[in-house]
């Protein structure tokens, strides 16, 4: 029989018993529904934990800590550091050494200290974080009012617009071009106290601090100011707030930062460890985001710790794919129940039909084509099961994306689509249901081809 | 279908010439319909074979019969058995979507069968909107879709009165003589079998008891 003479068949059988075939194919459309349900939810959540971390503009950083430093990411590699205090430290030479390294475009350390800024005679206290000219790429600039830093050692400032509207109430937008005062804390390292044994010999050369004098093994912090002129102001914080550096609301060029010598509390830290100046963070800007694992491996070669997005994406993929499988094995409890609801449907039919299909027998139709033709009905009923359900599905996810909106607006943050149904799914569900359609089909299509036509057209 | 094998037909030696009318007659039980069924293909011998055109149908796979059914038989039936949901162009039109005949072709066989069988009016009406003589029409009409060489009939007139059913048998008749179609008729209206098939057969117990050809 051919395809369309099938079809035509089993629609118009379908058509018969339009209640009880009606009700099945809404019986998958429920299951197919709740299928596309889940896995949209879990698309949506995906999507907004990756749109997170793609919207820091991080996908071309690799971070690198010092192992010596508190533990890391992936716990089990550090289970294979039994000596993380001879580890090497962040210093100066490492940093250089980055630097060398193929693709490496940037490294900087991340720097976040406490300071305040004096207005028009008001003190306002904020984190100071120091950022390299490289961000000015982030999407966080894009509504820059004003200008980006002019150069990456500039007495400039850019603040974040909530500070502004703590200096400035009215009009917090007049602050671009006006000088401003930052007091900070100066690092001064203290001359040497005297041979300690088993210290570790330090250049007293340090390339980048010329104004460190002594060993750095003590220092004091002594209150310092700076003058500022104010060259923009940013809405949100640069990396969507997910580096160290984005946390603060005063932001410096990163190495203005350094040139003034900023005291930084991972300095105590260096200072008790009896080693020299040291970074607790660099910051390794990659030349092409396809070349971030293979720098990575470089700088775990030199015996630090590192990481990147590309690790986050990694064990965040991790755990969307055993989300999806909950999701989708929930979803698909009703699709199962659902195909009971065909097999019952089906059985039910050929007892029905039993002489007309013995009549389509004796008038020529082999066992294949009254097979078919149940294997088409069960088909037609899923597609439609899943077209149906998959508009269902539709409805539900937008409810659930209003539902949440509006709870997130009670809570005064910006509403975004927690469900989001993407093309692949909506033709993966269809193909989903006739499969399993098809399936369900199975038995009594075998059923219906194994009748006795000769039993079926006796006389009664 | 109890432990033990019943016989419905045995040890039956019977030829059947091309384009003749033949009439089995028997009581019922006589085995006559079991006859039937193995010439139509529905049923297979446990001994013995079933030749058609010099082709062993005992020895066929399920799916040949199909085809043999589909192309070489055309059926009628006592109780009609046309399909209820379908109209009778529909019906008629069934078996040539088995042998998968092209649409176009398709409604043009339809009007010269249903034409044939004396049906050219009440097309898109449903079986049951017919009469019993109408409704053998249309099977028999259905019967000559896929242009069969061989028409077995089951009772033809069982269900009909006498005068309806001397009507259906001429038509069967004729369409035996203009389209050179062997026809084997079960029956078992002695009277009615003597007047249109040129050879009776008696059955009884499933044994061959006698043959007649008429005048």
């Amino acid at each position: 029989m051919k395809g369309y003479d099938l079809f035509e068949l089993a629609v118009r059988n379908l058509r018969q018993s339009k209640l009880r075939n009606g009700l099945t194919t809404v019986g998958i459309s429920v299951g197919v529904a709740s299928l596309v349900a889940m896995l949209s939810l879990g698309v949506g959540l995906q999507q907004l934990a990756t749109k997170r971390l793609a919207g820091s503009g991080m996908f071309d950083t690799v971070f690198v800590t010092s192992k010596q430093d508190s533990r890391g990411f992936d716990r089990e590699e550090d289970q294979k550091d039994q000596h993380p205090e001879k580890a090497p430290v962040l210093d100066e030479a490492s940093r250089q050494q980055m630097t060398r390294l193929q693709y490496v475009t940037e490294v900087e350390p991340e720097v976040r200290v406490m300071g305040q800024i004096v207005y028009g005679g008001q003190t306002h206290f904020g984190f100071v974080t120091g950022l390299p000219m490289s961000a000015r790429e982030n999407e966080a600039f894009d509504n820059l009012q004003g200008k980006f830093f002019s150069s990456s050692d500039a007495d400039e400032v850019i603040l974040l617009n909530d500070f502004a509207k703590e200096l400035n109430p009215q009009n917090p937008k007049s602050l671009v071009g006006q000088e401003v005062t930052l007091r900070y804390g100066e690092h001064q390292s203290l001359p040497a106290e005297g041979d300690a044994s088993g210290r570790p010999q330090v250049s007293d050369q340090n390339e980048s601090a010329g104004t460190n004098t002594g060993d750095d093994y003590g220092f004091s912090v002594v209150r310092k100011t700076q003058q500022l002129k104010v060259v923009g102001i940013v809405d949100e914080e640069p990396y969507g707030g997910m580096r160290t550096v984005s946390r603060g609301r005063i932001f410096l060029p990163v190495d203005l930062t350094e040139k003034l010598n900023m005291a930084e509390f991972s300095d105590m830290r260096s200072s008790l460890r009896g080693h020299g100046k040291s970074y607790a963070t660099l910051t390794v800007r990659v030349k092409d985001p396809a070349k971030v694992s293979q720098v990575q491996d470089a700088i775990k070669n030199m015996g630090f710790r590192t990481f990147s997005v590309l690790d986050a994406t990694k064990s965040l993929r991790r755990f969307f794919t055993v989300l999806d499988l909950f999701l989708g094995i929930f979803g698909s409890l009703a699709l199962a129940v659902a195909t009971l609801a065909i097999i019952n449907t089906l059985v039910m039919a050929v007892l029905e039909r039993r002489r007309e299909i013995g009549v389509m027998k004796a008038i020529g139709a082999s066992d294949g084509d009254v097979k078919k033709l149940f294997f088409a009905e069960a088909g037609a009923m899923g597609f439609f099961g899943g077209i149906l359900g998959i508009a269902l599905g539709f409805a539900i996810g937008k409810a659930i994306n209003i539902g949440t909106g509006i709870y997130l607006r009670n809570h005064q943050l910006p509403a975004e689509p927690v469900w989001i149904l993407p093309s692949w799914l909506i033709g993966a569900a269809i193909a989903f249901s006739i499969l399993v359609s098809l399936l369900a089909g199975l038995y009594p299509a075998s059923r219906a081809a194994r009748l006795d036509p000769v039993q079926t057209l006796k006389y009664e | 279908m109890g432990d033990s094998m019943i016989r419905a037909v045995d040890g039956i030696s019977l030829s059947i010439a091309a384009g003749e009318f033949v009439a089995l007659l028997g009581q019922s039980g006589s085995g006559k319909s079991t006859l039937l069924n193995l010439l139509a293909g529905l049923d297979r011998p446990t001994s013995g074979s079933v030749l058609v055109q010099g082709r062993d149908l005992a020895k066929m796979s399920s799916e040949e019969l199909a085809r043999y059914r589909r192309n070489d038989v055309g059926m009628v039936f006592q109780a009609f058995h046309l399909i209820p949901a379908m109209t009778i162009t529909e019906n008629v039109e069934l078996p040539m979507r088995f042998a998968e005949v092209d649409r176009t072709e398709r409604a043009q066989r339809v009007r010269e069968a249903l034409e044939r069988v004396g049906l050219g009016k009440r097309l898109g009406h449903r079986p049951s909107e017919l009469s019993g003589g109408e409704q053998q029409r249309v099977s028999i009409a259905r019967a000559l879709a896929n242009r069969p060489s061989l028409l077995l009939a089951d009772e033809p007139t069982g269900n009909l009165d006498s005068r309806t059913g001397e009507d259906i048998l001429n038509l069967i008749r004729d369409l035996s003589v203009s389209l050179g179609m062997t026809v084997v008729m079960v029956t078992h209206e002695r009277a009615l079998a003597e007047r249109f098939a040129k050879r009776l057969i008696f059955l009884g117990d499933g044994k061959l008891i006698s043959q007649e050809v008429t005048a």
